[in-house]
């Protein structure tokens, strides 16, 4: 270890010391109100140091101890997108995090180092660093989910706990399958070994490849291995549900392009990625749209949605071999344009659920009922975030889902994209629903409430969310540009 | 980089939606109705004043706009790409006229005024951002815009089955877009540009990725429903039935319109041969529309519903000329067709409009419980008439000139369909006709003998529509020349592959 590589990592330690020093000043501090603010304020150490690495024209694309990590544009993309969940996500618990009572300096003291795990998720290019930093996500997430002494809060702690350690157990014997085949954990040497040794065919590697992809698959609650996802999301405080549908998702889908594009250079492997991928996306959105339209729960509603919404992601992880003329990347920008446009229509969507239970203390859809009436801005910004998972403009949801379609038809997956559309017509009953409920039902009790009744910080976290999905929505064009340099930086 | 730039189509898109988000944010009840006129207003100036700055002789695209790079990357490219062609021109002209005339036939809407106001301005905006879009991206994003607003409209304003009614409409359109945005990104695959201006010739020289039949259908199944087309027209009786006066005349006025427009700048443009090829699908369709929608209109007892049915039955007329272009006199029936998307904007906007009145009095649209009440209201009675006799087509409207033309460009090409259609005339002027003499003649039930006729605002709505029904029927020329300069490309593309008359 060389002053270099801390440079290189510098960000994940700021982070962790962040977690840490909001640790101390727990114990110091008597008034817990203080505590968002010191971790938001002190979240700008780390990304002062992202942004450091990316103007670092010198850096490019540099790897660190001894090769186990590696900054690149594609790395930072998410570095960014992570660390900017996790400040929405700390802002709009200010007033939640209240019903924690004592614990408030650990529960945020997790969040930031679940995201620090996810950061280092991102620049992983070898196994185990790969397998340390998706621990590190994972843990503090369950004893965040299950941060609420309630049964079902502790119901979705245990869950998530069990059944991230049975897909760790899945991951880890892929890992070893393909080390024993390629003889080495580095991500790169995987690869050339594979060439060189000529094992694309064989069916070891392949069953390690699936046992990856499985591993991986829970982690974006994608189907088959959505079946954690609606009770740990309805279970869990509504932020962690929040942040696990955002930023845990994004990591996943890092690790994802990362591990597939620079090892299994789909190429190499003998399998038909595409195909398979495509059916999945298929069933993901099919399945996670499907059953959300019989939820009455917000946060249920909302869980089987990021599975339908894992399921057009997808579609950007199929899209990988254009026609002649077209874009190969066009499938993987695909996916982080999504993935940054998700982010924000998610957050808002959550934004304003924290927002409406800090009033109401329920998470039923018809608690949003006349919402309009009582508090038109964060009406507005539920009616925008829906719309934008509909995928209907002016919004960012509306031009990543067209992106990615284009994506697949770009690959000759037209049954794809149009797998896909009518699925959008099938989410919009349901996303709609909601609208429907704040808009036409008429509040019980007939005044406007002050928008700070709602908790500041939530409301703050919904028009920040909402500004994105708007603006983004118009003019999209700088996430392209940075998410086209960072698939450059990972593909070439 | 901008290129070219009078601004003026901008500004017609972006008041309706700036003088919205000026409504949402700072203004309240009656004030935001004001407003609402004032901006609808300006508006309806900037719309006429473009509809006489287009030069129909020198005809193609003018006042273009084009800010290039809107999405920069050489694989997707999106430029924000603006014009108007003679096709397009009379429409925006009929967005701005019904826009004020939405305004006004909401002045008694007390609810929610704020909201009303606003989602109305957003609509037009929108609606005039479809008709100017000449980038197909751009087109696909204004269509989509549409939705929310009439989504709201429907079902916070509307009445009966309202909120049923609104989620039918959303889910319908945006099936059809479903379909649409497939046809449109396997064009922009084939020939990698969504420049709608060069769109026709590229198609007919690229490698198409996907049969040129196949995105074909893929393009017309969204304006098919638009329109709309019979089997896919469900959701339009219930829709207009429960939709507030407002809604149903901007839905009648210039939705619809959306679909015939549609099918004129993509399918007639961009696939002449599958056009001509599958015309004698389109004619049967039309002449379904046509029958039933006419035989169905008769039986309706609720007037919104009548006039909704009689809306599928006219838009039959349209597919019918749009199906001329199989023979020799493509450009008449394409021209009639045109013509019947403009009046049939303005007839049926009255016809809402008028019945919205009625209902707002006597609070009934069933038709057995209304009866005489020409005696209390002579000038919605007069209103009524002249809408119904302009719907039927009487010489000196305009509903005369628009389905003329239709038979004589469509006779040629398909006698028998042609002649099966004139039956619907018959139809039209029966249940026109009948409506007219139980709703406003005979026995008036007691209880509606102090309703009180229309007042001064209603009036304005009925004087504007009243005008231009009768303008466009003396003096067809002011439209159709218009129309047949934006035409004539389309035409000239179909010619190729006509088959000559059967």
């Amino acid at each position: 270890m060389n002053l270099q590589d801390i440079y290189l990592i510098s960000p994940e330690i700021g982070i962790a010391i962040v977690a840490a020093f909001v640790i101390i000043i727990d114990l110091f501090v008597s008034n817990k109100k203080v505590l968002p603010v010191v971790a938001l304020v002190t979240l700008l150490i780390p990304l002062f140091l992202t942004i450091q690495l990316h103007l670092d024209t010198d850096i490019g694309s540099k790897t660190g101890f001894s090769g186990t990590f590696q900054v690149d544009d594609f790395a930072i993309f998410f570095k960014y997108l992570i660390l900017g969940s996790t400040a929405i996500v700390i802002l709009s618990s200010t007033q939640y995090a209240r019903r924690f009572g004592g614990h408030q300096g650990e529960y945020y003291a997790l969040i930031l180092f679940s995201a620090a795990g996810m950061m280092l998720l991102a620049s992983s290019m070898e196994l185990i660093t790969l397998y340390i930093a998706l621990e590190l996500t994972a843990l503090p997430s369950a004893a965040l989910a299950a941060f609420i002494r309630q049964r079902k809060s502790a119901e979705a702690g245990i869950k998530f706990l069990v059944l991230s350690a049975v897909s760790s157990a899945v991951l880890l014997y892929g890992m070893v399958l393909v080390y024993g085949l390629t003889g080495s954990s580095h991500l790169n040497e995987i690869a050339s070994s594979i060439t060189n040794n000529g094992l694309g065919s064989s069916p070891a590697l392949l069953f390690g490849i699936v046992l990856i992809t499985a591993g991986f698959g829970f982690k974006i609650s994608a189907v088959p291995f959505q079946m954690w996802a609606p009770d740990v999301y309805e279970g869990a405080p509504t932020p962690v549900t929040g942040f696990l549908s955002v930023a845990s998702k994004a990591a996943g889908f890092a690790i994802i392009l990362r591990v597939f594009y620079t090892s299994f250079g789909l190429d190499n492997a003998n399998i038909d990625w595409a195909n398979m991928m495509a059916v999945l996306s298929a069933i993901s959105m099919s399945v996670g749209n499907l059953i959300a339209i019989r939820q009455n729960n917000i946060k249920r509603m909302l869980a089987y949605s990021t599975v339908a919404q894992a399921g057009y992601l997808m579609v950007g992880l199929a899209a990988i071999t254009a026609l002649p003329g077209g874009d190969d990347n066009a499938g993987p920008i695909g996916v982080l344009f999504y993935l940054a446009g998700y982010a924000m229509t998610n957050l808002a969507a959550f934004s304003v659920v924290i927002a409406v239970s800090n009033k109401t203390n329920n998470d039923s859809i018809n608690s949003f009922s006349g919402l309009a009436r009582k508090s038109p801005l964060l009406a507005g910004a539920m009616a925008l975030a829906m719309i934008s998972l509909i995928g209907i403009p002016p919004t960012v949801g509306f031009m990543a889902k067209i992106y990615l379609f284009s994506a697949a038809m770009d690959t000759g997956l037209e049954w794809l994209a149009i797998v896909g559309v009518i699925n959008s017509v099938i989410s919009a009953y349901y996303y709609l629903r909601v609208v429907k409920v704040m808009f036409l039902s008429s509040p019980k009790e007939n005044e406007k409430d002050s928008e700070t009744s709602y908790g500041v910080g939530a409301v703050s976290a919904a028009v920040i969310a909402m500004a994105g999905t708007f603006l983004f929505g118009i003019y999209p064009e700088p996430i392209l540009r940075i998410a086209h340099t960072a698939i450059d930086s990972l593909i070439g | 980089m901008l290129t070219e730039f009078s601004g003026l189509l901008t500004l017609a898109i972006f008041l309706p939606i700036a003088g919205a988000i000026v409504i949402a944010l700072f203004l309240n009840g009656t004030v935001a109705r004001g407003f609402a006129l004032a901006t609808t207003l300006v508006e309806l100036l900037i719309t006429s004043y473009i509809f006489l700055l287009y030069d129909k002789e020198k005809g193609g695209y003018q006042l273009v706009e084009k800010f290039e790079g809107w999405i920069p990357f050489d694989t997707f490219r999106v430029d924000y790409f603006l014009g108007i062609d003679g096709l397009s021109a009379p429409l925006v002209l009929l967005t701005g006229i019904l826009g004020i005339v939405a305004v006004f036939a909401s002045w008694n809407v007390s609810q929610r005024m704020k909201e009303h106001f606003m989602w109305l301005l957003v609509l037009q905006g929108a609606v005039i951002g479809v008709f100017c879009a000449l980038d197909f991206f751009l087109f696909f994003l204004f269509w989509e815009l549409e939705l929310i607003p009439m989504f709201f409209l429907i079902s916070i304003w509307g009445t009966g089955r309202k909120e049923y009614s609104a989620m039918k409409f959303v889910i319908f359109t945006i099936l059809g877009s479903a379909f649409m945005l497939v046809g449109i990104l396997a064009l922009y695959f084939s020939t990698n540009t969504f420049d709608m201006t060069l769109l026709p010739e590229k198609i007919a020289a690229a490698n198409l990725i996907m049969p040129a039949s196949v995105l074909f259908f893929l393009t017309i199944i969204g304006f098919a429903i638009k329109l709309p087309v019979f089997p896919f027209h469900t959701w339009l009786p219930d829709a207009h039935t429960d939709a507030p006066t407002a809604a149903s005349v901007m839905l009648a006025g210039i939705l619809l319109k959306m679909g015939g427009y549609g099918m004129f700048r993509i399918s007639a443009a961009m696939f002449p041969e599958q056009l001509v090829d599958y015309s004698w699908l389109l004619a049967t369709l039309g002449v379904i529309n046509i029958l039933y929608g006419a035989a169905i209109t008769i039986r309706q007892t609720d007037l919104k519903r009548l006039i909704a049915y009689s809306s599928v039955s006219h838009m039959g007329f349209v597919l019918l000329g749009i199906a001329a272009a199989k023979g020799g006199t493509a450009e008449l029936g394409l021209n009639g067709a045109a013509l019947q998307m403009f009046t049939h904007g303005t007839i049926t906007g009255l016809l809402f409009l008028t019945v919205g009145f009625i209902y707002d009095r006597a609070h009934t649209r069933h038709i057995p419980d209304l009866g005489g009440l020409a005696g209390r209201m002579p000038f919605l009675a007069a209103s009524l008439l002249v809408a119904g006799l302009a719907s039927l087509g009487l010489p000196g409207t305009s509903g005369f000139v628009a389905e003329i033309t239709i038979f004589l460009g469509s006779f040629p090409a398909w006698h028998w369909f042609a002649a099966l259609a004139a039956i619907g005339v018959v139809l039209t002027a029966g249940y026109i006709l009948w409506m007219i003499q139980r709703v406003m003649f005979g026995p008036r039930p007691a209880h509606h003998n102090n309703l009180t006729d229309a007042s001064i605002p209603e009036m304005i709505p009925i004087a504007i529509l009243v005008a231009s029904i009768f303008v466009v029927g003396i003096y067809p020329a002011a439209i159709s020349d218009v129309f047949n300069s934006g035409l004539n490309p389309i035409v000239d593309g179909l010619s190729g592959y006509v088959t000559g008359a059967k």
